[in-house]
């Protein structure tokens, strides 16, 4: 039985799906990008197959995702992340109408079809405002941990109003918050709500057609999506896969490819 | 009674002057500004004072400005730093039609009439790529301090080209120049570059007009003046050293002095 595998090669992680011809994950991995983008691929690569107790020989196929997969260099064709996060979240979810992606560095809302094509999308390419990397800062300057930062904002009960949009004012406002003898859990809040209403906006200019599956890194942040399913007014489906979202997609991709080379030639004439 | 103070609360430094009743600048200083505004304001009051040997009832009249102006318990009266930064444009060079204040964290560009009235104003404070804090940010990420850019960025030969759409994307930028072997010093100049453009845009919705003066502490950084010389035509003035970051609180300074006048001709 052959085996396919994703990699997707984030700003701020990679990720690596290998999946088998049921169409179950059978090994992951993630680890930091660094600066080294090539080594990362590889290295996520590797992990996932060892992680699988299988050997390179039964991969099939490899794709490479997100914005290094130009740097998969052992890849065999590269999808956009877009077009992976679309076939992950309907794989996981088939209801799904409408993606968020929350990464390191960007945000997208994507509307997919039934069969997980892209109908349209929507992405932050111009400024961090609104990303994973607005939380980052607030870590950073709080210094609380990344996988913390949920569970700290949802003891709140009064968040404060954060103005700044632009990601590195905001982290000086945050200390200013902090400065002006605000609680710690009312300025994460407030962290949340911003990121939220930026990323509301930018679902709204595809539509916010149900179901919404959240995809990417943030979508392991339980403050993050209570606050926006408060803010939507629905229940987000979310995942323990979401991380692994656009590496699975890229995956499913690969096997498609397996898949069709088998079709017998007179079969397709 | 015989001298009056201008202090400038700015997003990252607080400047303050002491003018004498003759015009003439005694004394300035300057902290950062930090969280806590009224602390700040009250440091580079108390510096000046002591820096100069002047007792507090000698001050006649004390005006904020900057965006803690609000902040500051002992003034008399605040005015927006748009009017200060034109008014101390004036008292360097008194042919100023245009000014460019760039700062931590605004950039602004304004028209003046000849009477030295703000005509029309564009300013950014909603995005940091049009800011100083662009210039610090990018250093940041090569391991540079602000006050290295100056020196850092003298040494520069070629510009290498940075989008200098959002600072935060910038970081990925500076990481991809420097893995392809891209001197810290050129990829500075290139910062310096496109914060540049953005200044241009900002003055041709002004309709900037000859004169131009240059404000902020990003100016004491020569290349800054430089570049900006380069790419635009008319006569660009800059106050001398490290005046250029304390031209706002001079021109509080200069309305104190005026309100200080008129309250002896009624008297």
């Amino acid at each position: 039985m052959a085996l396919a595998a994703g990699v997707d090669v984030g700003s701020t992680q990679t990720k690596s799906v290998i999946i088998n011809e049921n169409l179950k994950i059978i090994g992951r991995s993630l680890i930091d990008t660094g600066s080294n983008v090539v080594k990362a691929a590889e290295k996520a690569y590797l992990e996932a197959l060892t992680d699988s107790k299988r050997r390179e020989e039964e991969v099939a196929y490899v794709i490479g995702t997100g914005y290094g997969r130009y740097k998969v260099s052992f890849g065999d064709t590269q999808v956009t992340e877009i077009s992976c996060h679309g076939r992950g979240a309907v794989h996981m979810f088939p209801n799904t109408r409408t993606v968020l992606d929350m990464g390191g560095q960007d945000t997208k809302a994507i509307s997919v079809s039934e069969t997980g094509e892209i109908v349209d999308f929507c992405m932050n390419d111009k400024c961090a405002a609104g990303t994973g990397r607005f939380l980052g800062a607030a870590s950073t300057a709080l210094d609380i941990p990344l996988d913390e930062l949920g569970p700290t904002a949802l003891q709140s009960e009064k968040p404060v109003k954060i103005s700044t949009t632009c990601t590195v004012f905001a982290e000086s406002e945050v200390l200013s918050w902090l400065g002006k003898g605000k609680k710690i859990t009312d300025i994460l809040l407030g962290v949340h709500k911003s990121i939220s209403s930026r990323s509301i906006s930018l679902l709204r200019r595809v539509g916010l057609n149900k179901e919404i599956t959240f995809t990417g890194g943030v979508a392991n942040n339980i403050g993050m999506v209570e606050v926006m399913n408060e803010n939507l007014d629905t229940k987000m489906n979310v995942s323990d896969e979401s991380h692994f979202m656009g590496a699975l997609g890229a995956a499913l991709i690969a096997m498609d490819h397996i898949f069709e080379s088998r079709i017998p030639m007179e079969a397709t004439a | 009674m015989k001298y009056v103070v201008g202090v400038d609360v700015g997003s990252t430094y607080t400047k303050a002057v002491l003018l004498s009743l003759e015009k003439e600048i005694i004394g300035k200083s300057i902290t950062q500004t930090g969280f806590k505004l009224d602390k700040a304001s009250e440091k580079v009051y108390d510096q000046i004072l002591k820096e100069s040997g002047i007792s507090q009832d000698e001050i006649g009249y004390t005006i904020a400005t900057g965006y803690g102006r609000h902040m500051v318990p002992y003034r008399d009266l605040t005015i927006t730093d748009l009017t200060a930064t034109a008014r101390g444009s004036h008292y360097f060079f008194p042919k100023t039609q245009t000014v460019l204040d760039i700062g931590g964290q605004t950039m602004k560009a304004s028209r003046l009439d000849e009477k030295v009235k703000v005509r029309s104003f564009r300013l950014n404070d909603k995005c940091a790529a049009g800011t100083g804090a662009f210039l610090e940010k990018t250093a940041r990420y090569m391991g540079y301090e602000t006050e290295e850019i100056g020196p850092l960025v003298q040494t520069s030969k070629e510009d290498v080209p940075i989008s200098g759409v959002c600072a935060v994307f910038a970081e990925s930028e500076v990481i991809n120049q420097l893995s392809i072997g891209s001197a810290p010093s050129d990829i500075m100049h290139g910062a310096m570059s496109s914060l540049v453009k953005r200044a241009i845009q900002l003055l041709k919705r002004v309709k900037m007009e000859s004169q131009i003066t240059l404000n902020g502490g990003i100016m004491r950084f020569q290349t800054m003046v430089n570049v900006l010389t380069e790419n635009i035509e008319e006569k660009i003035n800059v106050p001398k050293g490290d005046m250029v970051q304390f031209t706002t609180a001079l021109g509080a300074a200069t309305l104190a002095l005026q309100r200080v006048e008129k309250v002896s001709v009624v008297a």
